[in-house]
């Protein structure tokens, strides 16, 4: 019995090792040894708590991130604009903790709430232009990602700091930074972030699963006509579907925002977390844990390249690679699929 | 400042800036004609940059003042044999082609940094001794009033930019290749049954895509970034792309539209020259031709059909 089930497994695990496997190659090639290179790959990422604990802050915004995008696709759309969604959302958050003053529990909650709203906002336009006007939502998504972009660094300039790269901190009532959790990890840069990405996660599989919009937004994603046969609102499906993936992507922003960095910097590219969410969602199979356990396999591999260099010489960029096999293979499930079924009637 | 002053102090600039949005844009045209999407374009340009310029530092001793054009050229092949990958990926073994474009951007980035780091020892090249440099155009430079408008201390890469784009109008537009390719993207299966291999054509498609998106990226790592690091191409193989769609997926209207990005992106860097733009904020002339290609989307400007195929992967049999 090879069931979806099965291949939705198995798929994610043969591209991971087609990723890594390549990249022993290509470090062999160079004259590495690939068994030291991944030995620092791994110290890099869980050697000790503090790595750990950076592992898990990375993966952060990227469990939101892969969920922003694993919604949308749930809903037959692709949302590139995460990229752009995390900047609005970091910059919203940054506003509202530097320039506002209120008691912890109602400062930290509108901060991220207005992230994930701005967030939101940014999603909805390419909602609302596929859904009224029939436009493709990647190529609005990805000019969106350059506006925010420019428009964030001009903010972080002229509004937020006085001509300077980045704001100032956040005030601490609206930090997500834990004392706690730093200690517990040798003052990694671990933040409570990582309880309201699995919170969001756990949101994402109750609306998708449980709900009658997620029925509607899944419905939508398969077949749009029956959808609309069925009485369905296809344009309201196709626009709360970006909207709610544009929060998710916006309290990515927040994230980094309020946790990890606790201020804005003006940024020269992206920050990637959006693209990356591309491949955390494909690799967890548009699954809410699938994403989780996703992003913690880029988390690991993101923070544990920072130790090749050192310990093994690699070059850092050796992840980018692999990532980039593992997205091709992925993407070519297809053909994957196709060998497995071959092997398994010849294993007959 | 004179008309004619200021004419000569915007357009140089424009077409240097243009030239390698209108090679990769060309790319991206033959590609999505056939019903392939490119978003992979900025790696393309990426691994053009990186090749251009890798090459260029190793054999400037070698070809002299003609390492510029020898670099291009490899860049060019170079290009094309790299987006193999995506034309196996999407066209043989139909995966999401935004998901496959979206791969290469990776991949070039990784593979550009992480070869630079391995030959150079650090995380961005030195300059390039052996960049194109501005020349006057013999003869045209001379003619009054437009010579140094159009003609004068001009890179030589922007007017072939603009006489490739006219070639690949008529490739497209008046050759039986250019209706085979076009006929791919339109009905892959029409086309299938009058005996066009639907496979074949795609895969021609994206190689050419390759190698103009090499040599849009070669061209401007050697005229304006002159190094490659992991910025060098930061968004303007994504900027192609909205030029390929702004100029409605035809070769001219794309050339247009990098034409037109062009200037806009050298607005922002000798704005402050000019009287009317001095005191607007550098942000919106920077997100000029992002906001302008969503409102040519959404048709304030005139609406535009992408190719019917776009997109799909072609299965023989399937309706």
């Amino acid at each position: 019995m090879t069931s979806n089930k099965m291949f939705n497994i198995l798929v994610p695990l043969i591209s991971i090792f087609i990723g890594l496997f390549a990249g022993a190659i290509i470090m062999l090639v160079f004259g590495y040894n690939p068994i030291e290179g991944y030995v620092a790959l791994w110290h890099g990422a869980f050697g000790d708590l503090y790595f750990i604990g950076e592992t898990i802050r990375q993966a952060t915004p990227y469990i939101l991130t892969g969920l922003a995008v694993a919604f949308a696709f749930r809903a037959g759309l692709f949302n590139i604009g995460a990229e752009g969604q995390v900047f609005v959302g970091w910059i919203a958050a940054v506003w509202i903790g530097t320039t506002m003053d209120a008691p912890m529990y109602i400062h930290l909650p509108v901060a991220i709430i207005v992230a994930a709203v701005a967030g939101a906002l940014w999603g909805f336009i390419p909602g609302l232009l596929k859904a009224r006007l029939g436009v493709h939502e990647v190529i609005v998504t990805i000019m969106l990602n350059y506006v925010a972009l420019y428009s964030s660094n001009a903010i972080v300039r002229t509004v937020l700091s006085n001509n300077e790269d980045r704001t100032e901190n956040v005030a601490p009532s609206a930090s997500l930074a834990s004392d706690w959790l730093q200690e517990l990890t040798y003052f990694s840069r671990m933040h409570y972030g990582i309880l309201i990405a699995l919170f969001a996660a756990v949101i994402m599989w109750f609306i998708i699963e449980r709900t009658t919009i997620g029925y509607e937004l899944k419905s939508v994603g398969y077949n749009k006509h029956a959808s609309k046969y069925a009485g369905m609102s296809v344009k309201r499906n196709i626009i709360l579907a970006m909207v709610i993936s544009g929060a998710f992507a916006g309290l990515a922003g927040s994230m980094e925002g309020l946790g990890t960095f606790q201020h804005m910097t003006t940024q020269s590219g992206f920050t990637n977390l959006g693209f990356d969410g591309i491949a955390v969602a494909l690799l967890g199979a548009n699954t809410a844990l699938g994403v989780v356990l996703a992003a913690l396999l880029f988390g690991a591999l993101k923070v544990g390249a920072l130790n090749m260099p050192t310990e093994s010489g690699v070059p850092n960029e050796l992840v980018d690679i692999i990532i980039a096999l593992i997205i091709f293979s992925v993407a070519s499930s297809y053909i994957i699929r196709l060998l497995i079924l071959r092997f398994k009637k010849e294993g007959k | 400042m004179g008309f004619v002053d200021l004419l000569q102090s915007i357009i140089p600039p424009a077409l240097f800036f243009s030239a390698p949005l209108i090679f990769t844009a060309l790319g991206g045209v033959f590609s999505e004609r056939s019903g392939v999407v490119n978003i992979g374009l900025e790696g393309l340009m990426i691994m053009g940059a990186f090749v251009g310029i890798v090459f260029n530092l190793t054999f400037a001793d070698v070809f002299g003042a003609w390492t510029p054009w020898v670099s291009i050229i490899v860049a060019t092949i170079v290009g094309a044999i790299f987006s193999i990958i995506h034309a196996v990926a999407s066209v043989s073994f139909r995966a999401n082609q935004v998901v496959s474009g979206v791969a290469v951007n990776f991949l070039a980035l990784g593979l550009g940094v992480f070869l630079t780091k391995q030959f150079y020892g650090k995380g961005q090249t030195d300059m390039v001794s052996e960049p194109f440099y501005t020349t006057n155009i013999p003869l045209l430079a001379n003619i009054p009033i437009i010579g140094p408008i159009f003609f004068q201390n001009i890179y030589v890469s922007s007017y072939l930019a603009i006489v490739l784009a006219f070639v690949a109008w008529y490739v497209l537009y008046k050759t039986p290749f250019g209706l085979r390719l076009r006929a791919v993207g339109e009905h892959p299966m029409a086309a299938d049954t009058n005996g066009i291999n639907v496979s074949r054509m795609r895969y021609i498609a994206v190689i050419i895509s390759g190698a103009l998106g090499g040599l849009g990226g070669s061209v401007f790592a050697l005229t304006i970034a002159l190094n490659f690091s992991h910025a060098t191409i930061v968004g303007q193989g994504f900027m192609a792309l909205a030029a390929v769609i702004f100029g409605k997926w035809h070769p001219l209207g794309a050339m247009g539209a990098a034409l037109f990005f062009g200037f806009a992106q050298s607005l922002s860097v000798i704005g402050g020259g000019i009287p009317l733009l001095a005191d607007v904020p550098q942000v919106y002339l920077l997100i000029a031709p992002y906001v302008l290609t969503i409102l040519a989307l959404a048709g304030f400007i005139g609406r535009a059909e992408a190719p019917r195929a776009n997109g799909e992967p072609y299965i023989k049999g399937s309706r």
